[in-house]
């Protein structure tokens, strides 16, 4: 594997009018780790995916993914990069197979190439038994799945998650830990999991603690436990997040 | 890893894809394809029945014989089924960036201009569907239309369509959220119909106001219905041709700033 690193955040400003949402980040994620951003509701998570992903430009700062700058070269950054909204972002009167299909075709994919691949993708997340069916019958577990899924179909080799399990009950929730983690190791994919839960990082993970719209804390968890001083990665995140912001916990 | 992106045939993909996603959404919704039809039709049945006795209509271009009230009003209402489906498009725009999946489209690698004009060209597309399926309709019941003339309106319902949609596709890029749809719609879909040569001709609206006959003239929807008219009775409306191809450009490259990271509303909403 080369130097290049998978994700690389230099000084990153972003504000909402007056009101700064994220300040001087920087953040650089070697390629096929996979790094725990973790961060309390309303610490700038999301607005750090939409910079990511294009949706939202910097006011300052440069972001580039696998060297490819986001600002200069988006179609580039964004043909290798595999994205999980926190939102929902699926057609639900479509069929499963259906909204791989259209996800295919937005990035320039031939439906007969695509539909091995598109079996391959369903069958990894246990859902090639759903194909036909509607979105909107799925239960949230599985249109998270969908949506993974979807999201690996282009072989990215960046992939973002914005609070995956958002609203997912506990087996489903570490299914889903369990599986991207799989992922991560078996394809050498980059991954960015933003979380407010604690409990989803593993200990082989890298960690970045957000909060308030910095980066408070970033490294590996025994690094973090160290500096922070305390013997678990929930009682490290407390202390790093103790002034102001929602309090966090374990479970949603 | 996809490089499709970077190919001709990877932008016609994602084109094909963009309209065949619309046009499965198109189907699906069985009604919405009713109020299409059913809209102009009770115009044409109800409103047209009503008017015919009261406003009569002498010789004017493109017409070359006396013509009644429900055959002026056809080409108008044609337009305006073509202005409803650009304000769907609209709302399903809004709705979608609500929902989430405008992120799906925007975070495709394509450039954002195309990804916006693909899916213009889709909205295009299925008021195509609506406009021909009220033009036969209408034509079975009430009006004749020159056969030749269904041919002649496609290149016309197409600028025409573009345009309507280019304006929807801007609205969208300035409504905040979907609560505020409804009234925007009033204060552009009404003034935009009634204050446009759809149900009236202009030398009728200058007997009786001077203001209005030049609001009239001043209205591009006035364009949009003159080219439709023209071209339905097979002849040419250079200045119609112009503002509406002028109209199609200028609302989708405003329609492509606002969609603009760097300006637009995804900026001023902040909701990532």
């Amino acid at each position: 594997m080369d130097d290049t690193p998978g994700i690389s955040i230099e000084n990153v400003s972003y504000a909402y009018g007056r009101t700064a949402a994220l300040e001087e980040v920087s953040l650089t994620i070697d390629a096929g780790q996979f790094m725990a951003l973790l961060g309390p509701n309303g610490a700038g998570k999301s607005t750090l995916v939409a910079l990511l992903t294009g949706l939202f430009v910097p006011d300052s700062g440069r972001i580039a993914i696998l060297n490819r700058d986001i600002a200069h070269q988006p179609k580039e950054a964004l043909a290798r990069m595999g994205i999980v909204f926190q939102t929902q972002t699926l057609e639900l009167d479509l069929s499963v197979h259906q909204n791989m299909r259209y996800f295919a075709a937005l990035h320039g994919m031939g439906a007969r190439a695509t539909d091995a691949r598109i079996d391959i993708c369903l069958t990894r997340m246990g859902l090639s038994e759903r194909r036909g069916e509607k979105v909107r019958n799925l239960n949230s577990g599985h249109r998270r799945r969908l949506e993974i899924a979807r999201a690996l179909l282009h072989r990215p080799k960046v992939l973002l998650l914005d609070e995956p399990t958002v609203g997912l009950d506990v087996s489903s929730r570490s299914a889903i830990v369990e599986h991207v983690h799989g992922i991560c190791r078996e394809e050498a994919i980059t991954v960015l999991w933003a979380t407010h839960l604690v409990d989803e990082v593993w200990p082989q993970d890298r960690v970045a603690v957000l909060h308030q719209g910095r980066i408070k804390d970033s490294g590996t968890v025994t690094e973090i436990l160290s500096r922070a001083g305390a013997p678990s990665v929930l009682e490290a995140f407390q202390r790093l997040t103790e002034s102001g912001g929602e309090s966090v916990g374990a479970r949603p | 890893m996809s490089n499709a992106a970077a190919t001709f045939s990877g932008y016609l993909i994602c084109l094909r894809g963009v309209l065949w996603r619309e046009s499965l959404r198109f189907f699906q919704q069985r009604e919405r394809f009713a109020a299409a039809l059913v809209r102009p039709l009770v115009w044409l049945l109800i409103f047209g029945a009503g008017f015919r006795s009261v406003l009569g209509v002498s010789i004017i271009a493109p017409y070359e014989t006396y013509i009644t009230y429900e055959t002026y009003i056809v080409p108008g209402l044609a337009a305006m089924v073509q202005l409803f489906n650009g304000m769907q498009s609209s709302l399903s725009m809004v709705y979608d960036r609500e929902m989430g999946s405008m992120r799906l489209l925007l975070t495709s690698p394509f450039p954002r201009w195309y990804l916006l004009l693909s899916k213009l060209c889709a909205g295009t597309f299925v008021s195509l569907l609506q406009v021909y399926a009220f033009l036969l309709i209408a034509d079975l019941l009430l009006v004749d239309l020159p056969l030749l003339g269904y041919l002649a309106a496609a290149p016309v319902l197409i600028a025409t369509g573009l345009m309507l949609g280019a304006l929807g596709m801007l609205l969208s890029s300035t409504i905040r959220q979907l609560e505020n749809f409804a009234g925007i719609m009033n204060f552009v879909i009404f003034p935009t119909f009634f204050l446009s040569s759809a149900l009236y001709p202009l030398w009728r609206m200058q007997e009786s106001s001077d203001l209005i006959y030049t609001i009239c003239l001043l209205n591009p929807f006035t364009y949009v219905v003159e080219s439709i008219r023209f071209a339905l009775y097979l002849q040419t409306n250079m200045l119609a041709y112009g503002v509406v191809l002028a109209g199609a450009v200028v609302f989708f490259g405003l329609a492509v700033l606002g969609y603009d990271p760097k300006m637009g509303m995804l900026r001023r909403r902040g909701a990532a």
